[in-house]
């Protein structure tokens, strides 16, 4: 689950770290009233969406007095703001975060993620700031310094010692910075965090050093032990529909294409997804309806496949195991009979008692094209979703 | 014949009274895999459909001699419930729980150093010694016993591909699902060494999927190590960046483990790679007859 920055900065204040002064506000008045109560020389309105690469888009601007503050704000709320990360059709600006301007000396990347051969948090710092992280590791992977949490016993001081002497920073820079990144650590592992990102995080002017920016995520299956965590999640940055089918307890995510896909279990769905773009189509989903594909599920799956108007054909593949093919045909008719399926759907069944379950499907009254294989059945998907045969 | 479960399996099932756990134990005693005992904490001194439940694994180990156990327990408890086995000595741990706390996972990790359990998953299928012995959630009836080991991060596209082989004549040492989460207690790596020690394992099929590095390291230890023929398929090739899909550990993170670097990898180490899933059983059929000729 992704927060907001200024959901992530509450978080971090609390562990300890050192953020700038501001606060979140959802109307342009109100903005001029945080830049009065903080009364800076200067500001700063960040628009608060989950997406990377902001500053890019006019989603980070300055302002130098609250009434500035709020013309700028007017501007920025109710935006489409696009950015690399947020795809043509980019994210709606509801809120803005404002804060404080800082005086900057030196911008620096600290990053916490999960090293899954290590199996445990690994902590990253970068000499450079401000950009992508991503980009760093292609162009010189040097530059990255890493050292991993100690199974039993911690992040001890000397590793956040050595990342931050090994990044050039000076003595009295160096102690606010093992500071923050033990704080950093302790945050990352009482919130079950999946990834927590300071970039930059910068030394000002006075020798603070400061998280300027704040990015966090969780770890979905401990959202259960963190009720507070879970209040923060924010359903206007979801996709409706992935919102809808998590609702169902559905795994599923749109894609770009018109081919839609309803498969059992989350391998064979991706590899349904790659065997659509092996036959020429494009997927429109990813959709996991759990390893037993009840009837239920297939009605919840059905339910959020239906009404996309980008799904041109529908592909339902179903490995049916201890799940007989013949219960799995049944649920499928069932659920189908009972929605108005309105484009072509290629089935294909494989497994326990397959002929059986085929034959429910032909005798079904439906107009099910029934394919024998998996490539099979995408090719014929495919040449359905462009209105062939 | 196999690795790691055979005839000999006497298994534990944690959480045998749970809906889950009652509904596969029935499966893996009608497959023939010799369940001997159940754990569930409050109902120890009762027997299920014949089955002695125990209060802890360890009361269940001393009374039954049981060597492996499979993990039927919510996500809440299924940590806590793999470290019982290990303390328990039991020297096979399957953790079929899908949804563990990634650091739950790490504080196991740590608990079983040193210790002599192998444990499998969590978030996977089980395994199975076709004829043998079944442990987890896989349908039996698909497999057949023969010279081919199944390694996969996935369920239903192991079915697939097991399915495939057995059409083709192909019949399998052992089937093994490592497991969809991002920390798993056994790796590729790990499997590919168990059946390379096992000369009755001729080819191996390996599939695998967006997330991680398993693969890249895979492919190193296969090109150094392997001399069977392997067959490998990667799910995900058009799976986007930062989403999750299903499996908590198939994400693409930080531009890193998309399926075109894994397949670069596997290509590279000259390992043959199918792009249709549905031409697995084929490839390894084409595989092993390249070799016998």
């Amino acid at each position: 689950m992704k927060i907001h920055e200024y959901q992530a900065k509450t978080i971090l204040k609390r562990f300890g770290v050192v953020v700038p002064r501001g606060e979140p506000c959802s109307s342009s008045r109100e903005a001029a009233e945080i830049a009065s109560r903080l009364g800076a020389s200067s500001f700063i309105l960040k628009a608060q969406v989950h997406a990377g690469g902001r500053g890019k888009g006019g989603g980070i601007r300055t302002a130098g007095s609250p009434t500035e503050v709020e013309r700028v704000a007017g501007e920025m709320i109710g935006m489409r703001l696009v950015t690399p990360q947020t795809g043509p059709d980019g994210k709606r600006v509801r809120r803005l975060l404002v804060e404080e301007a800082q005086e900057i000396t030196r911008e620096l990347y600290l990053g916490i993620v999960i090293d899954r051969s290590e199996g445990s948090p690994v902590v990253m710092v970068c000499p450079e700031g401000g950009v992508e992280i991503e980009e760093v590791a292609r162009r010189s992977p040097g530059k990255i310094l890493k050292a991993s949490s100690v199974p039993g016993v911690g992040f001890p001081p000397f590793l956040a010692r050595k990342l931050a002497y090994g990044v050039g920073l000076g003595p009295k820079e160096v102690e606010k910075t093992v500071i923050l990144i033990l704080a950093l650590v302790r945050a990352f592992e009482e919130s079950d965090a999946a990834l927590i990102e300071v970039n930059p995080l910068v030394v000002t002017r006075e020798g603070d050093v400061v998280a300027l920016d704040a990015k966090a995520s969780f770890d979905d299956n401990a959202l259960y032990r963190h009720p507070e965590l879970r209040e923060l999640r924010d359903l206007d940055e979801e996709e409706p529909l992935e919102v809808e089918a998590s609702r169902s307890g559905l795994s599923y995510i749109k894609l770009q294409g018109d081919v839609g896909c309803m498969v059992n279990g989350a391998g064979l769905a991706m590899a349904t997804m790659d065997l659509i773009q092996l036959a020429g189509g494009a997927p429109a989903n990813f959709l996991d309806v759990g390893g037993g594909a009840s009837a239920d599920q297939v009605r919840s799956a059905f339910r959020i496949l239906l009404p996309d108007s980008s799904v041109r054909a529908l592909l339902i593949n179903i490995f049916g195991g201890i799940m007989r093919c013949d219960v799995v045909a049944e649920g499928v008719v069932a659920a189908a009979k009972q929605m108005e399926v309105r484009v072509p759907v290629v089935v294909r069944l494989e497994g326990t008692n397959v002929e059986e379950g085929r034959r429910i499907l032909r005798d079904s009254g439906l107009n099910f094209t029934v394919a024998s294989g998996m490539l099979d059945a995408a090719r014929k998907v495919v040449s359905l979703s462009r209105g062939g045969p | 014949m196999s690795i790691l479960a055979d005839r000999n399996t006497r298994l534990l099932v944690q959480g045998i009274t749970g809906r889950e756990g009652a509904f596969h134990t029935r499966q893996a005693v009608a497959y023939g895999t010799q369940v001997v005992a159940g754990v569930t904490p409050g109902k120890g001194g009762t027997t299920h459909e014949g089955i002695p439940v125990f209060n802890t694994a360890a009361e269940a180990v001393a009374n039954t001699g049981a060597n492996a156990s499979v993990i039927f327990v919510p996500p809440p408890f299924a940590a806590d419930a793999v470290m019982e086995a290990a303390d328990a000595s039991v020297p096979l741990v399957i953790c079929i729980t899908e949804g563990i706390p990634t650091l739950d996972m790490m504080r196991v990790m740590t608990f079983l150093q040193g210790k002599p359990t192998r444990l499998i998953g969590p978030n996977c299928p089980g395994i199975i010694t076709p004829g043998q012995c079944k442990i987890g959630i896989m349908p039996g009836a698909i497999h057949r016993s023969g010279a081919v080991g199944v390694i996969s991060r996935s369920g239903t596209l192991t079915y697939e591909a097991v399915a495939q082989l057995t059409a083709c004549g192909i019949g399998q040492s052992t089937c093994i699902g490592i497991g969809g989460d991002p920390i798993l207690g056994t790796r590729f790596v790990d499997v590919l060494r168990l059946f390379r020690e096992d000369p009755e394992t001729r080819g191996i099929v390996l599939i695998g999927e967006i997330g991680g590095t398993a693969e890249e390291e895979a492919a190193r230890y296969i090109q150094e190590s392997i001399t069977v023929p392997v067959v490998a398929f990667i799910a995900g090739r058009t799976a986007p960046p930062g989403k999750r899909m299903g499996h908590a550990g198939a994400i693409i993170s930080g531009g890193s483990g998309t399926a075109a670097e894994k397949v670069e990898a596997l290509h590279r180490a000259g390992i043959r790679i199918v792009e249709n899933p549905a031409s697995i059983g084929e490839a390894m059929a084409e595989a092993l007859t390249a070799r016998s000729h």
